[in-house]
């Protein structure tokens, strides 16, 4: 029974693994035929950016069920970290114009910048975890949302400037256009959570969610597992940042509001607290439609009579009141707190199909009755 | 003093104005079943989660295997409120929580069982095995522990096998019966590889028929384990037939302690809980 | 003299923000002792109530849209939990946090729509708004009368808490829900209550609030509502004396901030001592420490 399901098991990785392949591949066909400024493109690169941040909140929240909103706060240090690091050394004068061209003058490699900007923001959450991850959960949420306000005013201020360049933009580092870096990134990233999660550490996580005190009990420290899945959760938020400032081109402290981490939370909910395909399956489906999708909406030409209900804004009201109804009456998301597996939805598809089935148990029944 | 396995001395454990245990001292000795029975809120359950770490106690010190791995004393609040005895004996602070508890080989059981909802079986038990792990958070998530992972897995299989837990062990855990969950939340304390356990009512809920298989399946853990256990349970005739000894609380303090036919003769243990024997 | 001349001003608006703070942290503090939920939507409320008085005096006169603001916007706060949070009451405490950060991204948005996105003005109600000299300082009549109608409709306040059934109710709802549903109180009703007494609250002090800083936008709320949550867990969660102290403290200080020029930090004060007091005493200066049974 066991070698029954671990065969199935394979199967799925096996098919899900294919399907990556053919969604890279599809991507690279894309960038040639497309102009740069597809809206496709814009929808694929943010979708691979929240996808990743959600899925880094889902391990925290979903599978470690610590309800901390301070996502924002650890994107903002991922994000600066990465532009701070590697704006060309040329460039500073101009980027850090009133500030003498700040105080650092080099620059490093794009692949350590990204990786520092995971361990910055580990960093942060380890001192900030210290205090905090021991409260309920409706504490740790203020106390972590108001740590990344704390940290979006730090980095506005003039004081540090020759760091964080104030309240002024960060721009001029190096980005990359292409799709494909982002999803590389995002998937090197989303792999190494799912292989945490399946590991004994994500059980241990998993146990701490559904009752800390059993998990306590057989031997689980809180407080270490607890900060573990913080400063990870935070590592890669960290990253998600500095993917976010590459596609923006430049960034700016103020944008990192609490806002951001509720469309994150929003996010993980919509695909499934504790799935982690959910949440990549939501992110797309939430960027495509707040950028994208539905855009019909704001559009005043819609209007059949003199009452303008069709104008810019009323697309972002259909879609909170979507949401709304998805937090109020499909609590458990899309994908609820499984993952997504080609044999169920192949099994679920067979279900609309009962003719196919009747078939199916006709001819075993001949086939055993010929027995 | 040497076979001494568990032993508590002068355990005070007060909320505020309540005293839920009142100067409690006991031991167990290795190998014995001995049972800590007295009516709702005697301070059973309280007097456990000083051994097992999940509270303070405000007074007192608690022993395993000779070391003294809790003791307090109380703190400046306390000491205005503090209606128990023993004033000034103990003098240092040893509050370990309950993991490393757990880690020098004291499990337990809960009164409301407490498995871990979204798991099946095999899993519940497997993640009690998490604290035995040599492997840190890079080598398990890169797989470098797969050695560890297999032999761990192994024993979990023994361990099902050896409770007769092997044919659920993909059910998810909440979908047992209530008998099985019960025995499931004993695999899972006997997962952590304790010499002490602390069984909290396992018999709650049970009737006559299950309560007598549990009767057989506690004394069988126990040669088979190598196990000292620690029950607390409301069930007289499991009590009775299984104990070595028995410790009588009530209003948190000790009332009685002695053999299973003494406790049965006891005039106080009678007024206070038993109750008198119809005719 | 002349010290009293700078920095006067900066301490009457201190507790005037404070007793606009206040009046919306009563309700943070009211639901959050009976239901365990932390209103996120409620700071919107405060800034709808703003958006309706403005569109209201468009089409009736003062006298009448102010009373008109303050019904829709109890409506809105009872229909909010109503809609969003009563069918989850038995759901696990996440779910119901996030459904009022859906409520809140909600009314955000559906504000942006409306406005368009414009900072639209709060109009000039004459006599509050008019300007006024203290001790040599100028400032709004309205500063100085927004701490004595707090302080007046916080006494009431309690009044009704400790000497009529409804708040005794309410009382035994925050301290027990179970039991109190057992022993026949009528918890709906008696939520609903809360959520109208904190709406009428946030609608006044938003009245107040407009009145002095006369500009709304669809944010506008998110802060003064992070604020009083704060000050709602400096008094102690569930404590009405306690949220109003802590609500003048953040307004006091966040104002002598500003005035000291480090205006980039004013907001950053509240999370700090929001910090602070999560680390060092979690249950407030009036709160209670509950101990969970294991």
């Amino acid at each position: 029974m066991n070698t029954a399901i671990n065969s199935k098991k394979h199967k799925d990785y096996i098919i899900g693994f294919g399907l990556l392949i053919l969604l890279l591949g599809t991507i690279t066909v894309l960038e040639q035929i497309l102009p740069r400024t597809s809206m496709i493109f814009t929808v694929l690169k943010k979708g691979a950016i929240y996808a990743l941040v959600a899925v880094s909140m889902n391990l925290l929240n979903g599978f470690t069920g610590l309800f901390s909103l301070g996502q924002a706060g650890f994107m903002l240090l991922g994000a600066y970290t990465y532009a701070i690091f590697t704006i060309p050394v040329a460039a500073r004068p101009q980027v850090y114009q009133y500030f003498d061209g700040g105080i650092i003058q080099f620059t490093i490699p794009v692949a350590a910048a990204l990786i520092l900007s995971g361990l910055v923001a580990a960093f942060f959450a380890y001192l900030i975890g210290l205090p905090v991850l021991h409260l309920k959960s409706d504490y740790l949420a203020i106390a972590t949302l108001g740590f990344a306000e704390i940290l979006r005013a730090i980095f506005q201020w003039d004081k540090i400037g020759v760091i964080t360049n104030g309240s002024n933009l960060l721009k001029k580092y190096p980005v990359f256009k292409s799709c494909l870096f982002y999803f590389a990134v995002a998937i090197i990233c989303i792999t190494l959570i799912v292989l945490l999660i399946n590991s004994t550490y994500g059980r241990a996580f998993k146990a701490i969610r559904d009752d800390e005190v059993a998990a306590e009990a057989m031997g689980i420290n809180l407080a270490k597992h607890k900060q573990l899945s913080f400063v990870i959760s935070s590592f890669f938020a960290g990253i998600s940042g500095a993917l976010l400032a590459i596609f923006q081109t430049t960034i700016q402290a103020k944008q990192f509001t609490s806002a951001m981490t509720y469309e994150i939370l929003l996010i993980v909910v919509i695909g499934g607290i504790g799935s982690i395909t959910g949440s990549c399956i939501s992110s797309f489906l939430f960027i495509a439609c707040s950028e994208w999708l539905l855009r019909f909406l704001d559009d005043a030409k819609l209007n059949f009579s003199s009452v303008q209900i069709f104008r810019p804004g009323f697309r972002k009201v259909v879609f909170a009141i979507v949401i709304m109804a998805i937090v109020l009456f499909y609590q458990k998301g899309i994908m609820g707190d499984k993952e997504f597996s080609f044999s169920r939805f192949t099994q679920s598809v067979k279900k609309l199909f009962p003719g196919f089935k009747k078939a199916k148990v006709i001819k075993s029944k001949s086939e055993g009755a010929a027995e | 003093m040497s076979t001494n396995v568990l032993m508590m001395k002068d355990v005070t454990m007060q909320f505020g104005g309540v005293v839920a245990v009142d100067n409690l001292s006991l031991e167990v000795n290795k190998g014995e079943i001995v049972s800590l029975i007295g009516p709702n809120g005697a301070g059973k359950t309280t007097a456990f989660n000083v051994v097992t770490g999940v509270y303070a106690p405000t007074n007192g010190a608690v022993y395993f295997n000779g070391n003294k791995i809790v003791e307090n004393y109380p703190s400046g609040k306390m000491k205005k409120n503090y209606a128990g005895k023993e004033n000034g004996k103990y003098t240092k602070r040893i509050e370990p929580t309950p993991d490393k508890i757990t880690a020098l080989g004291v499990a337990r059981t809960f009164q409301n069982i407490r498995l871990w909802k979204s798991q099946d079986v095999f899993t519940n038990v497997l993640i009690a095995k998490h604290l035995r792990r040599t492997s840190n958070v890079f080598t398990a998530t890169f797989r470098l522990n797969r050695a560890e992972e297999n032999r761990q897995r192994k024993e979990v299989e023994e361990l099902l096998k050896m409770l007769d837990l092997w044919e659920v062990r993909n059910e998810l855990c909440t979908s047992l019966p209530y008998g099985l969950q019960r025995r499931l939340e004993i695999a899972r304390a006997l997962a952590t590889e304790p010499t002490l356990l602390l069984l909290d009512e396992p018999a709650a809920g049970m009737n006559p028929q299950e309560t007598a298989e549990l009767t057989a399946f506690i004394e069988k853990i126990r040669t088979d384990f190598n196990l000292t256990i620690l029950m607390i349970e409301h069930h007289m005739d499991l009590v009775m037939d299984i104990s070595d000894r028995i410790y009588v609380l009530n209003f948190g303090a000790l009332i009685a302690s002695g053999t299973p036919g003494e406790i049965q003769n006891n005039p106080e243990v009678i007024a206070a809980y038993l109750g008198e024997k119809e005719e | 003299m002349e010290f009293l001349q700078t920095n006067l001003p900066y301490f009457l608006a201190g507790i005037s923000t404070g007793g606009q703070y206040a009046l919306i942290a009563i309700g943070y503090t009211m639901v959050y002792g009976i239901l365990r939920l932390i209103n996120f939507a409620h700071g919107d409320v405060f800034m709808a109530a703003g958006l309706i008085m403005i569109y209201s005096y468009t089409i009736m006169p003062l006298w009448i849209s102010i009373p008109f603001t303050i019904i829709l916007t109890v409506l809105l706060g009872f229909s909010i939990e109503r809609v969003a949070y009563k069918p989850l009451r038995t759901a696990p405490r996440m779910s119901i946090m996030i459904s009022a950060i859906g409520m809140s991204y909600l009314l955000q948005n559906f504000a942006l729509y409306i406005t368009g996105g414009l900072t639209k003005f709060f109009p000039s109600i004459p006599w509050i708004s008019d300007s006024i000299t203290i001790f040599g300082a100028v400032t709004k009549r309205v500063t100085v009368i927004t701490p004595f109608l707090t302080i007046f409709l916080v006494i009431s306040l309690v009044y009704l808490i400790k000497h009529t059934k409804i708040g005794m109710a309410m009382r035994a709802v925050s301290k027990d829900f179970e039991t109190s549903e057992l022993m026949g109180i009528k918890v709906d009703t008696v939520i609903s209550s809360t959520f109208i007494i904190g709406s009428f609250l946030a609608a006044v002090g938003s009245l107040l609030f407009f009145s002095n800083y006369s500009g709304v936008t669809p944010t506008v709320g998110a802060m003064p509502g992070l604020k009083a949550f704060v000050a709602a867990v400096f008094g102690g969660i569930g404590s009405i004396p306690g949220a109003v102290i802590g609500a003048f403290l953040i307004g006091i200080c966040e104002n002598i901030i500003k005035g000291l020029g480090w205006t980039t930090f004013s907001d950053a004060f509240t999370f700090v001592l929001l910090i602070a007091v999560l680390m060092f005493m979690p249950t407030g200066i009036f709160g209670e420490k509950q101990t969970d049974k294991v």
